[in-house]
């Protein structure tokens, strides 16, 4: 059956407060850290991008199990900040993995959601037999107009999952959908900023979207918010995925792994799947984990998981030979406004 | 560097890949087709390099090209390979935080970039063993 044969993470080394962006557009930071529940974000080296972050995440997954990579048939990299408008970022991803030539590959884009949207496309190839190997990456360097509410939290990351049907470490039963057209949030093409409804954005988009994937894919399963282990939701903030868990059902502790924004940030389509790997980093055999993702424009993946006894035999798979979230999460550099905006690109420099 | 040459050197500079020589057992990175020592009787074959390796020299970039100039300070080092080759690379690093004989292990990064609208060059950077 089909499910998860390794996964990798990779988060670059630095940091902002928020209290730094705070100080500097006047804002007073204890409201806005209480209001979103994340203390600081991380921020990409300045030779860093959504490539770079997807190619690390992806060698990190394949250090924990023995793939021969040209097995891998399809690559899929979701992200909102490709490095190139035209030119797949996973062919340069394929290449580096050593996946290339035969295979499929593309990129996709739903604002947060696009990896998991890769997850269940490399699902089909597998299940149908048309690939043995997918390989699903969510990846973004997500940027914040200066000043604007998403500078707080749009942070840099990625998750990779490597979707295949033997021995799989988590078996996935069931994936299914919720999509409408809802303008909560957008990006032109040619513009460097987002934009977003403001408060429009919450019940709309991503209330309504989790909701109702979360509630179609338990009524398929037939299952209860308490058959699950531990529930994983898009978190653009702390507050939105506490609150979507509470409105299921779901308890703080079965969220508590998998929160990983408040040290990290809104790593866009890498959010919900890096919250995914911090839960495996600590799940063992037969725990269900429940995964809800949210992409604006708008729409949700919602994923019935199960954890097998794969995750626990050193033959298959070595959980410690790839950093945790957590150690991931641990000795950052700070970084002030200043040199943030230089790692950005925010500086307009004399050519 | 032109579109071509950069797309000729990818195996090489997202891999590692280099070559061995067979009689010998000479490793070289960048790779050659042709053993200096056993000459004719060379076989030459294609090894990708796992990176693991050490600092052999450093030293800390204050004023660099055009293209290099908004990482400044960076630090530049020459890399000797487990397997023997040495070369100058990149070392994602604080001046400081790496010495002499400092291990480290490879790391994809962007290279540079021809320009705001030409390709971007990928390749291999490292970082010191942590
Ligand atoms: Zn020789």
């Amino acid at each position: 059956m089909v499910g998860i044969l390794t996964y990798g993470v990779y988060i670059p080394r630095y940091r902002i407060r928020v209290k730094e962006i705070a100080r500097v557009w006047g804002a007073n930071a204890d409201e806005i850290t209480g209001g979103l529940g994340v203390f600081e974000k991380s921020v990409p080296d300045m030779d860093e991008d959504t490539a770079t972050i997807a190619v690390e995440a992806a060698r990190y997954a394949l250090a924990r199990r023995k793939v021969d990579p040209e097995e891998i048939g399809a690559v899929y990299v979701g992200s909102e900040s490709h490095p190139y408008a035209v030119k797949p970022t996973a062919c340069t991803v394929g290449e580096a993995i050593g996946a290339t030539p035969h295979m499929t590959a593309a990129d996709y884009e739903f604002a947060c959601k696009a990896g998991t949207a890769g997850i269940q496309t490399c699902m089909g190839l597998v299940q149908s037999g048309i690939v043995p190997l997918g390989l699903a990456i969510g990846s973004d360097v997500a940027q914040g107009a200066p000043g604007d509410a998403l500078e707080y939290t749009a942070a840099a990351g990625g998750a990779a999952f490597l979707i295949g049907n033997r021995d799989p470490i988590a078996l996935i039963h069931r994936t299914c959908s919720f999509t409408t057209d809802t303008p909560d949030f957008w990006r032109r093409a040619g513009q460097d900023y987002p934009r977003h409804g403001g408060r429009f954005t919450g019940d709309p988009g991503y209330f309504r979207h989790v909701q109702a994937a979360a509630k179609l894919l338990l009524s398929q399963v037939g299952a209860k918010p308490d058959d699950y282990t531990y529930a994983v939701f898009h978190q653009p903030n702390a507050k939105f995925p506490r609150r979507v868990a509470q409105l299921l059902g779901f308890t703080d502790a079965q969220i508590r792994p998998g929160l990983v924004v408040p040290h990290l940030g809104n790593t866009y389509s890498g959010s919900s799947m890096i919250g995914l790997a911090a839960t495996l980093d600590v799940a063992s055999a037969g725990d269900r984990i429940f995964v809800t993702s949210f992409g604006s424009g708008a729409g949700s993946d919602s994923f019935d998981i199960e954890v097998t006894d794969a995750i626990e035999s050193p033959d298959l798979f070595q959980r410690a030979a790839a950093p945790s979230v957590e150690e991931l999460l641990k000795d950052p550099v700070y970084l002030d406004y200043a040199q943030y905006a230089k790692h950005k690109g925010k500086i307009v420099m004399q050519i | 560097m032109s579109v071509a040459r950069f797309w000729r050197k990818i195996p090489q500079r997202y891999n590692l890949i280099g070559t061995r020589c067979e009689t010998c057992g000479t490793y070289f990175f960048p790779p050659r087709t042709f053993c200096p020592e056993c000459r004719r009787e060379g076989r030459i074959v294609d090894y990708r390099f796992p990176g693991k390796g050490k600092v052999v020299t450093h030293t800390v970039i204050r004023s660099a090209s055009e293209q290099f100039e908004h990482l400044t300070p960076y630090v530049l080092a020459i890399i000797q390979l487990d397997e023997g080759p040495r070369f100058t690379a990149q070392v994602v690093a604080k001046p400081g935080e790496i010495e002499v004989g400092t291990r480290v292990r490879p790391v994809f990064r962007r290279i540079a970039a021809d320009g705001e609208s030409g390709v971007i060059h990928y390749g291999t950077k490292f970082v010191p063993v942590r």
